[in-house]
């Protein structure tokens, strides 16, 4: 065990570094190279069979990739990159929808379920509840 | 000469199964026997003429018939027999013919099985199958024939799709579809004691065994085609929530309810409705999935050709046996009302919440994969709903619904006194709890709360479910455990395994892109990576880059991977084949990306800690549904000696 | 009693969004940028280095932005078409996207160049601020230099006539685009 947290340790001291883009494709800092891998994850690559620009062969996913890694490097928040990228190719091109009052509803509909789950289930309860235990077991 | 008496077999299984989903129905509701008879009979010839139209396809390929325009499009000489002959369900037309070979096989089963059962239902049972067999054969004999020639025939074919050249890939459609397919037999059931107007405990009895059948093959085939996306699409994912994924996934949550459902039946006959309205949901969205994968409404790598004529036929197939079904329910659920009480504490209640938090599940991979089509249709522009969004919301009913079941498996029918249970489950609910906040920092160094209630979560249900198999072998006490017992603590510590899985390689996974040239050395993850450059390999009918990357642990080798970029040489593509080296704690995943020139090579590593619990779990969920099905009372033998015995001793008292 | 419906309305209601997504088309993603002023941009001119092709260029009057490059094989069925185009009067710009220069201008030499000019984008910097995904794709620009449609895919007649003609004849006066009765307009 001690000998995993050592080189764990021994690997973010050769990690943390200048947050410099390498030529390939990520950053010598592995916070701001955590960050960048969630958020190429959430960009869907616009010309793909589902697939987002972190895992797609597509040149303009190698593309889209290296702006993102640019915006980066300049500064940009992820909310502020997301913007960049949905003014030039909509709302589509990222895979969790931002919160506007359509897509409200898309994020409510998993709570609202839930809700009706716990009333059915309560409303089930109840009325069991007041029914006879008794009943003859089975052969 | 032998593609077309295949074509002719599939016009005859299509008649026959005509007969068979018509005559037995009709005469169920009139009394005729001899009518009811004709269901085994018309069943078999279905069979035997679709098992032949299966094989002349099958033939076709093996023996290189280009005229064939099926096998020239997904076919070529050079390809190696065993791809060859897998090939058949290679694209949309021959994958239809193995659905309704499937379907056949399936219905052969329970026209077996079914000897025990009044005539009257399993004459409906087996015309409910052959209504579907007759709809989907229609459907492939009309829209998506794999017989058609092509006259003149090619010199050689556009091979297989290399995606498809590959093992796993190969069993993962005939897996899937036995469980896909196979929830067609509670579907059956379902509706047939709709029909008949009854349904007891008996049809649960006989309902549940089918139904754990159909479950395990659709958690092996979804086992598997995670793993394949994992070792051969050179990114180290697992699951995309991608359309075609889904559909596989909501059959699957549904199918489990319906066996936990079931189980009330069986003991105590409630839950009804609930259980055949799940044989309705589970295999609607079996269909679901069919339509999804063909139709052309959403966009996946897993679809294949789309065409709006198919995917009509297959809405009008869905509006028949489901809008049916549905329709049949609406008119005859109130004979499926029934008096059984039960406390808040108990085993029927915490198989209440199991029914509601799976169906809340499905309804929220259903709602997510719709999403866009809904947003887009009202007219509210295109949207794309993906892993970020899928990810947070499938934990709201997952992560209550996995500490549920290890709570609920403790607790005894009708009522459970609250301080038994707790009195038990402290120890295990403590232990997982240290556990899962320690182990995160012992190992990793950091944790989110998240992680922390995820690892927590899953191991108290590993232990929970470890909770009797352990005091009964190794202390000895308690009642011995019925086949049916092991096989639920067994399939719910897969549960937590594959959980532990799931949380670890998703919290803790470890990602580097490199830029390597031959004998670099690159440093991550505790390990050192020592880039040996490429060469040149062939392959019966691909052209690869080799590269050969040396894994050290404190300069002491590990082992030699050998990632692969191929090239196919017909359909001319390029496919990763990553190297894997799995030691059960951790993977450590290397794939080539692209050549920078000069020799060097963007190299892609990952390691994912515990990534082998996700298959490892999903197998142990299979094995306990298979132990579980082995118990004394589904076995037919059994059941015959306890009535021998059962007689003379009614006679005596 | 009507509780027992409910999952029939449920389905008919899955049913019919079905129906509905039959007849949408999912490939189809409309582009945010239509409506909205063409995207600056700045490139040197692919046939000459040292002159540029910028947003300048497009001001005052109807024209077409039209992605390509030889890579693109689709891009070889359009090219006649826009050949034609040209010849009538329609000015067309290009962005020659992710290619080599030498390529670029020996497909121009030998299939005929129907650009007024054509900027040389190899990284495709700028083509992202068009939301440009590939090749070929086509922008119909207004003389104020609004983008007024986005076609994706090869520029056929039949698009032509269907898609860009209607809004031409609107944006564009006889006086303003004297080509408009060359190029099919009435």
């Amino acid at each position: 065990m001690k000998i995993l947290v050592l080189l764990w340790a021994v690997w973010l001291a050769l990690a943390a570094g200048a947050s410099a883009a390498n030529a390939q494709e990520g950053f010598d800092d592995a916070i701001v190279d955590a960050r960048y891998r969630a958020l190429i994850r959430e960009i869907r690559c616009p010309k793909c069979l589902n697939e987002s620009i972190a895992e797609s062969n597509a040149p303009v996913a190698a593309d889209l990739r290296r702006e993102v890694r640019r915006l980066i490097g300049e500064g940009a928040s992820d909310d502020e990159i997301k913007t960049f990228l949905s003014e030039r190719y909509g709302e589509f091109v990222l895979y969790k929808p931002r919160m506007t009052p359509t897509t409200f509803v898309v994020w409510a509909v998993p709570f609202l379920l839930l809700a009706v789950g716990g009333f059915v289930f309560w409303r089930t309860l109840a009325a069991r509840g007041q029914q006879s235990l008794d009943e003859e077991l089975p052969p | 000469m032998i593609p077309e008496l295949g074509q002719l077999a599939l016009a005859l299984a299509l008649c026959l199964a005509l007969v068979q989903g018509t005559v037995p129905i009709v005469g169920a509701a009139l009394g005729r026997a001899d009518w009811m008879a004709l269901a085994r009979p018309a069943a078999a010839g279905q069979f035997v003429f679709v098992v032949l139209a299966f094989g002349t396809l099958v033939y076709a390929f093996l023996t290189d018939d280009f005229t064939v325009w099926f096998v020239a499009e997904h076919s070529n000489s050079a390809l190696p027999v065993f791809y060859k002959a897998t090939a058949a369900w290679g694209g949309h037309e021959g994958s239809m013919l193995l659905w309704i070979t499937v379907l056949a096989v399936w219905t052969m089963a329970v026209a077996a099985g079914s000897r025990s059962q009044p005539q009257e239902f399993a004459s409906r049972v087996l015309g409910v199958l052959g209504i579907v067999s007759a709809g989907v054969i229609a459907f492939a004999f009309f829209t998506s024939n794999p017989f058609i020639r092509l006259i003149p025939g090619p010199a050689d074919g556009n091979d297989l799709n290399p995606l498809l050249q590959d093992p796993g890939m190969i069993i993962h459609p005939p897996t899937l579809y036995l469980g896909y397919v196979g929830m067609s037999v509670p579907f059956a059931f379902a509706v047939a004691a709709l029909l008949t107007g009854r349904l007891d405990k008996d049809w649960a009895r006989w309902t549940r065994p089918w139904t754990v059948v159909a479950w395990l093959f659709l958690t092996g085939g979804i086992t598997l085609g995670s793993w394949w996306a994992y070792y051969e699409l050179g990114w180290g994912g697992w699951w995309f929530w991608d359309p075609v994924e889904n559909s596989s996934f909501m059959p699957w949550l549904m199918a489990t309810a319906l066996l936990h459902s079931l189980a009330v039946t069986e003991r105590r006959g409630i839950f009804k409705s609930w259980t055949v309205l799940l044989a309705i949901a589970a295999f609607s969205l079996s269909l679901l999935g069919t339509f999804l994968t063909r139709a052309g409404v959403m966009i996946s790598v897993h679809a294949f050709a789309s065409d709006p004529t198919r995917g009509l036929f297959i809405l009008g197939l869905l509006a028949l046996f489901s809008g049916g079904s549905l329709l049949l329910y609406a008119v005859r659920a109130r004979n499926l009302e029934a008096e059984g009480g039960f406390k808040p504490v108990s085993r029927e209640a915490f198989l209440l919440a199991n029914n509601v938090l799976l169906v809340v599940a499905a309804g929220v991979v259903l709602a997510g994969t719709l999403a866009p089509l809904v947003v887009e249709a009202l007219g509210f522009g295109k949207i794309s709903v993906g892993p970020p969004y899928f990810n947070i919301v499938f934990l709201v009913p997952a992560l209550p619904l996995v500490a549920l079941i290890g709570v609920g498996m403790h607790t005894g029918w009708r009522m459970m006194p609250t301080d038994a249970l707790l009195r038990r489950l402290r120890l295990p609910a403590i232990a997982a709890v240290v556990v899962g906040i320690a182990a995160p920092f012992i190992f990793f160094d950091t944790a989110s709360v998240l992680t922390i209630l995820a690892l927590s979560i899953a191991l108290w249900v590993c232990a929970s479910s470890l909770l009797d198999p352990v005091r009964r072998l190794v202390f000895r006490t308690g009642a011995p455990m019925t086949r049916g017992q092991v096989g639920m603590c067994l399939a719910h510590f897969g549960v937590g395994v594959f959980m532990l899985g799931a949380t670890a390689a998703s919290a803790y996974n470890l990602e580097r892109d490199f830029a390597a040239r031959p004998g670099d050395r690159i440093e991550a993850g505790g390990y050192e990576l020592v880039f040996n450059g490429t060469r040149q390999v062939q392959g019966p009918n691909f052209v690869a880059d080799e590269g050969e990357v040396e894994l050290r642990r404190k300069g002491e080798l590990v082992t030699v991977m050998r990632p692969q970029i191929r090239t196919y040489q017909v359909q001319r593509s390029a496919m990763t084949e990553a190297a894997i080296d799995a030691n059960g704690i951790r993977d450590v995943f290397v794939a080539l990306g692209e050549p920078l020139g000069d020799n060097a090579w963007s190299v892609r590593l990952r390691i994912k800690p515990l990534i082998g619990f996700l298959w490892l779990g999903s197998g142990l969920m299979a094995l306990g549904g298979l132990v579980a099905i082995t118990d004394r009372r589904y076995r037919l033998a059994a059941r015959q000696t306890e009535r021998a015995v059962a007689e003379p001793a009614a006679g005596a008292a | 009693m009507w509780r027992y419906v409910v999952p029939l309305a449920i389905f008919a209601a899955i049913a019919g969004l079905f129906y509905r997504g039959l007849f949408m088309n999912p490939n189809y993603v409309p582009s945010p940028l239509v409506g909205k002023p063409a995207p600056t941009f700045s490139l040197p001119s692919v046939t000459n280095p040292d002159e540029l092709v910028s947003s300048a260029s497009l001001a005052g009057r109807v024209s077409l932005v039209n992605v390509w490059g030889t890579w693109c094989v689709e891009c070889r069925h359009e090219h006649g078409f826009l050949v034609e185009l040209a010849r009538a009067g329609m000015p067309i710009y290009g962005l020659n996207l992710r290619d080599d220069r030498a390529a670029a201008i020996d497909w121009l030499d030998k299939l005929g160049n129907p650009y007024v000019s054509s900027g040389f984008d190899p990284e495709g910097k700028a083509a992202i601020d068009w939301g440009v995904t590939g090749a070929p794709e086509t922008f119909l620009i207004d003389s104020d230099g609004t983008i007024l449609h986005k076609h994706i895919s090869p520029l056929t007649a039949r698009v032509w006539q269907d898609d860009f003609l209607p809004l031409l004849r609107e944006h564009c006066s006889p006086a303003d685009c004297p080509f408009l009765a060359a190029v099919g307009g009435r």
